[in-house]
C-alpha cells in the first residue's frame, strides 16, 4: 500500500533496464519500497539491473516481458499481481528509433510504433484491470515531449508517444475515481551518463531528475508531469508557433 | 469497449480516512441489522472484509482496497440504559454526539476524555462508539461488547477475555464490533469549566505538569511549534450543580441540552454542542496570551487579564474559556488567528511516550519546532498525560505521555522527517498510534508493539483465513513478519 505521502512499498518495473525506470526504482527503494518486479527482455544487463537493486534492499523479481509480444502480456503481467499488490506500474520502455533509417525501412518504423504505441496499450489495459481490482495503485506513463507536436527530426518516434499520451490521458480519466491513478511523465531530453557531453539545451533532463519528478508527483496524485517543469510552459509556447516557423525552429 | 471494464458498480466508492490522503476503492456495504452484517462478512471477496464508523480517524485504518467495507452508522440504536447504575447498551455506529444527546435529560455522559472533547471534529462526525473501541478509546469503561467473528457467528466478550482485549484498539482486525456495553460517567449539569494556564515555552509547561500536578485528570496542553513557542496548559472539570453561576440559565434545568457555546466560563459537555461554534480553548489562550516577559507590552486590560508568575502565567477562567474545546481542527474559521486545521489532505502524528522518559519528550518538541522542521506548518502540538497503558495486544495507550499534531501532507520533507520522529520515539520506548497512522515505516511495528506476536497468533486461531483485512494491515504487514 501507498503511504500518505504516496510512496509505494512495491513496484512493476515495465522496461527493467530502463535508464529512467531504474532511477525511479532506487529513490523508491530509499523511502517503502520493498518488492521489485523488473519485467524485460532477459540479458545480462537486466540481471546486472536486478542485482543492483538487490545491493539496495530490495527484494527483487524478474519477469520476461517482451513489448511486441502483446498476446503473452495477460499471462505475464497476470502472474506478477497474483503474487501480491502491485501499488506502482512505471510503464518506462520504449525505443527511440532512427529517424533518418526508419523513413527508409518501414518495418523499421513499424517496430517503433508497435513498441512504444501497442505494446504499451496492451501492457498498460491489462496492468490497469489488474489495478483496478486491488482498488488501488498507479500507473506512470513515460511519454515524452517528443509527443507534443509533430517535429521533422523525430516524428515516427513522435507520433508513437503521442498515441501513448493521448491513450494515457484517456485511461486516467476511465480509472478516475476508481483509485487507481494514472500520470503521464512527458520528459525533455533525457542526458544518459554515455552522452553527457551533448548539448541539451534547456529541456534537457536526467533519470535521476524525471526519479524526483515521478516521486513527487506521486505525492500530490498529479496527472500530468513535465522534467524539467518549465518544460510545461515552453511546450505551451510552441504549440501555438506557427507551421512554417514552427519547421525552421531548431527544436 | 475495453472502457466498459472500468465502469464501477454503484457501491464501490473511493474512501480515505480524514486526513484525505491515499483513497482505496471497496465496495461499501451498509448493514442495517446485525444478520445483514453476519451476511456481509460470510459474503465478502477475496480481499476480505473491515468496518467503519464516520471515517473520524486519519490514516487508512478504514479502509479496504478492492475488498469491502462495512460501514456500521446504520447500526446506530441505543438499546438500553440502566438509569440507576449507569451502564448503557448501544449499537457499535452510534454516534459519540448523539449519544451524549441521549444521555444528557438521565444524568449520565459517555466516558469521554473532557479535555481532548470529541474527536475528530470536522465534516466526519464525531466518530463512532465502535470506531472509538477499535481505535483504543473509552476501553477502560467497556463492560462487554458482541463481536461478530470471521465465521460469521456473534460471540459476547468481556474485559480480560484475550479476544475482547485485542478488539479494544485491535483496529477492525478481530472482527466487527456490533454493540457495546459501557459505563457512564454521571453528570450534574450540561457544562464543564475550563482553566487554561500559560507557559513560556514547552520546558516551562513540563516543569510544571511532571512535578505537582494534582488532580488534573482531563489536562491537555497546547505548544506552538512555529512562532514563540509558547505553551497552553488546558484543564476541564464538569461543573456540579452547585458550581453554576447564580441566575445561570442552566440553574433551572441543568440537564438541558446546551442552546449555545457556553457562557460564564462555562462550556457544554462533548458532544453536546455542535463543533462549528466551538474553537479549542488552548488554541483561544494561545492566541491570547502576551508576549513572554521581557519583550512583553503586557495588554494588562481586558477581561482576559493574565498573571504573570516566575513559573507560567496563569489565567484565570474569563471569556476565552468559554469557547472551545473539540481537541480538533476546525477548518475554514475565518479571522481567528489561532485557528487551527490544515485545509488540504493533512497527517496526524499521534505518539506517546512512557512516563520517566520526558527528556526524550522534550527532545522531540524541539525536533518539532526546529528552525528547519516541515512540523512546523502543523502550528502546534497537542500533549496530554496518559495515566494508564492501554490492555490489549495493539493498545496505543502508554502510561506517560501522548503528542500529536496535524501536518499538511504536502509539507516539503515531512515523510523522511517523521521516519526520524518514529525513531526518537522507538528509542524511548513509546509508540506512534496506529489508528491515526498513514505512514509508519513497517519494520518499526514489532518495536513499538512488543506484543504483535500474541496478536498475531490470536488472530490465527480466530481468524485463519484473514477475513478481517484493512489498507493500514496491509501497509504495515500486521500478518507479515518483516525482516
Ligand atoms: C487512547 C485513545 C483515547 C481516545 N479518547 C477519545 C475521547 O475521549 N473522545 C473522542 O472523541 N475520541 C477519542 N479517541 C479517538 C476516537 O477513538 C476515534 O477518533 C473515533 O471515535 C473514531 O470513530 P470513527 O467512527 O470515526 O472510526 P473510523 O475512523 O471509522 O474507524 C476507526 C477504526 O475502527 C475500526 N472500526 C470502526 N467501527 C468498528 C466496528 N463497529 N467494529 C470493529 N471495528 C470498527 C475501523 O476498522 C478502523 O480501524 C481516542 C483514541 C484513543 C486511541
Ligand atoms: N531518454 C530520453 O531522452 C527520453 C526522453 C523522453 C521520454 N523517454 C521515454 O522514457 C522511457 C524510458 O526512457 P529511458 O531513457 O530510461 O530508456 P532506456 O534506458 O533506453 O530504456 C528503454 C527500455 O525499454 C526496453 N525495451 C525496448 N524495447 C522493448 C521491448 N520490445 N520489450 C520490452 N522492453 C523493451 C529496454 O529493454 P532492453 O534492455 O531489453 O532493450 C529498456 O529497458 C522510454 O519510454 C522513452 O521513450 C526517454
Amino acid at each position: 500500500m501507498k503511504d500518505a505521502f504516496g510512496a509505494p512499498q512495491s513496484l512493476l518495473l515495465l522496461g527493467g533496464t530502463s535508464a529512467i525506470g531504474l532511477a525511479t526504482a532506487r529513490r523508491l527503494i530509499a523511502r517503502r519500497t520493498r518488492t521489485v518486479w523488473l519485467a524485460g527482455r532477459p540479458s545480462p544487463e537486466l540481471a546486472a539491473a536486478a542485482g543492483s537493486l538487490r545491493a539496495l534492499g530490495a527484494e527483487v523479481r524478474v519477469v520476461p516481458f517482451d513489448a511486441l509480444d502483446t498476446d503473452a502480456h495477460a499471462e505475464r503481467l497476470g502472474r506478477v499481481f497474483a503474487e501480491g499488490d502491485v501499488d506502482l506500474v512505471l510503464l518506462a520502455f520504449g525505443i527511440p528509433g532512427d529517424q533518418t533509417r526508419d523513413e527508409a525501412d518501414p518495418a523499421a518504423a513499424v517496430r517503433v510504433a508497435q513498441t512504444n504505441y501497442t505494446g504499451a496499450v496492451s501492457a498498460a489495459l491489462v496492468c490497469a484491470a489488474a489495478l483496478q481490482a486491488q482498488g488501488h495503485g498507479s500507473l506512470v506513463v513515460l511519454s515524452s515531449v517528443a509527443g507534443e507536436r509533430g517535429r521533422r527530426a523525430d516524428f515516427i518516434y513522435g507520433s508513437s508517444k503521442a498515441g501513448l499520451d493521448v491513450f494515457a490521458q484517456g485511461l486516467g480519466d476511465a480509472l478516475y475515481g476508481t483509485g487507481v491513478h494514472v500520470m503521464v511523465v512527458r520528459p525533455g531530453a533525457v542526458r544518459r551518463p554515455g552522452t553527457a557531453g551533448r548539448p541539451g539545451g534547456p529541456t534537457a533532463t536526467t533519470p535521476e531528475a524525471v526519479a524526483g519528478a515521478i516521486e513527487l508527483g506521486l505525492r500530490r496524485r498529479s496527472e500530468t508531469v513535465w522534467v524539467p517543469g518549465p518544460l510545461r510552459l515552453v511546450a505551451s509556447a510552441l504549440r501555438h508557433v506557427p507551421r512554417p516557423l514552427h519547421r525552421r525552429l531548431p527544436v | 469497449m475495453a472502457v466498459e471494464s472500468f465502469v464501477q458498480d454503484d457501491d464501490c466508492v473511493p474512501l480515505t480516512g480524514a486526513g484525505g490522503t491515499a483513497p482505496s476503492l471497496a465496495l461499501l456495504v451498509r448493514p442495517r441489522s446485525a444478520p445483514e452484517a453476519a451476511r456481509a462478512v460470510l459474503g465478502r471477496g477475496a480481499r476480505g472484509v473491515v468496518a467503519r464508523g464516520h471515517g473520524g480517524t486519519c490514516g487508512d485504518a478504514a479502509q479496504n482496497a478492492g475488498g469491502t467495507v462495512l460501514d456500521l452508522t446504520g447500526l446506530d440504536r441505543i438499546q438500553g440504559l440502566d438509569a440507576t447504575a449507569g451502564v448503557v447498551v448501544c449499537e457499535a455506529g452510534t454516534g459519540l454526539d448523539r449519544l451524549a444527546r441521549a444521555l444528557l435529560p438521565h444524568g449520565w455522559q459517555p466516558p469521554l476524555d473532557l479535555a481532548g472533547g470529541l474527536r475528530p471534529a470536522g465534516r466526519r462526525g464525531p466518530g463512532t462508539v465502535g470506531g472509538a473501541l477499535a481505535s483504543g478509546g473509552l476501553a477502560g469503561r467497556l463492560r462487554s461488547l458482541e463481536l461478530l467473528t470471521a465465521d460469521g457467528s456473534v460471540r459476547t466478550v468481556r474485559p480480560g477475555d484475550p479476544l475482547c482485549d485485542a478488539t479494544t484498539g485491535g483496529l477492525g482486525l478481530t472482527g466487527v464490533i456490533l454493540s457495546a456495553t459501557l459505563a457512564l460517567r454521571p453528570v450534574e449539569t450540561a457544562y464543564l469549566r475550563d482553566r487554561a494556564t500559560g507557559f513560556r515555552d514547552a520546558d516551562a509547561l513540563l516543569a510544571h505538569w511532571t512535578g505537582d500536578a494534582p488532580g488534573e485528570r482531563h489536562a491537555r496542553a497546547w505548544v506552538e511549534l512555529s512562532g514563540r513557542g509558547r505553551a497552553v496548559l488546558t484543564t476541564a472539570e464538569p461543573v456540579p450543580y452547585d458550581g453554576l453561576p447564580r441566575g445561570h440559565r442552566a440553574r433551572r434545568d441543568p440537564l438541558a441540552p446546551p442552546r449555545s457555546g457556553g457562557a460564564g466560563g462555562l462550556r457544554p459537555l462533548p458532544g453536546l454542542a455542535r463543533a462549528h461554534a466551538l474553537l479549542p480553548s488552548g488554541l483561544r489562550a494561545l492566541s491570547a496570551l502576551p508576549a513572554p516577559a521581557g519583550t512583553a507590552t503586557g495588554p494588562g486590560s481586558g477581561p482576559g487579564h493574565v498573571t504573570g508568575t516566575s513559573a507560567g502565567r496563569s489565567r484565570p477562567t474569563g471569556p476565552l474559556a468559554a469557547l472551545g474545546g473539540f481537541g480538533l481542527p476546525l477548518p475554514g474559521l475565518p479571522g481567528l488567528p489561532g485557528a487551527p486545521g490544515p485545509v488540504g489532505p493533512f497527517v496526524r502524528y499521534r505518539c506517546a511516550v512512557p512516563e520517566g522518559r520526558e527528556e526524550a519528550l522534550r527532545g522531540i518538541l524541539a525536533l518539532l519546532a526546529h528552525r528547519r522542521s516541515p512540523a512546523r506548518a502543523a502550528r502546534h502540538a497537542r500533549v496530554e498525560r496518559v495515566h494508564a497503558d492501554g490492555t490489549g495486544p495493539l493498545a496505543f495507550p502508554v502510561r506517560g505521555w501522548c503528542l500529536a499534531l496535524d501536518v499538511p501532507a504536502g509539507a516539503r520533507g515531512l515523510g523522511p522527517f517523521l521516519d526520524l520522529v518514529d525513531e526518537r520515539v522507538a528509542a524511548a520506548g513509546g509508540r506512534v498510534c496506529l489508528a491515526e497512522d498513514a505512514r509508519l515505516r513497517p519494520a518499526l511495528l514489532p518495536v513499538m508493539y512488543p506484543r504483535l506476536d500474541a496478536f498475531r497468533e490470536l488472530r490465527a486461531a480466530h481468524d485463519p483465513r484473514s477475513v478481517f483485512r484493512s489498507d493500514l494491515a496491509r501497509r504495515l504487514g500486521v500478518w507479515k513478519s518483516w525482516e
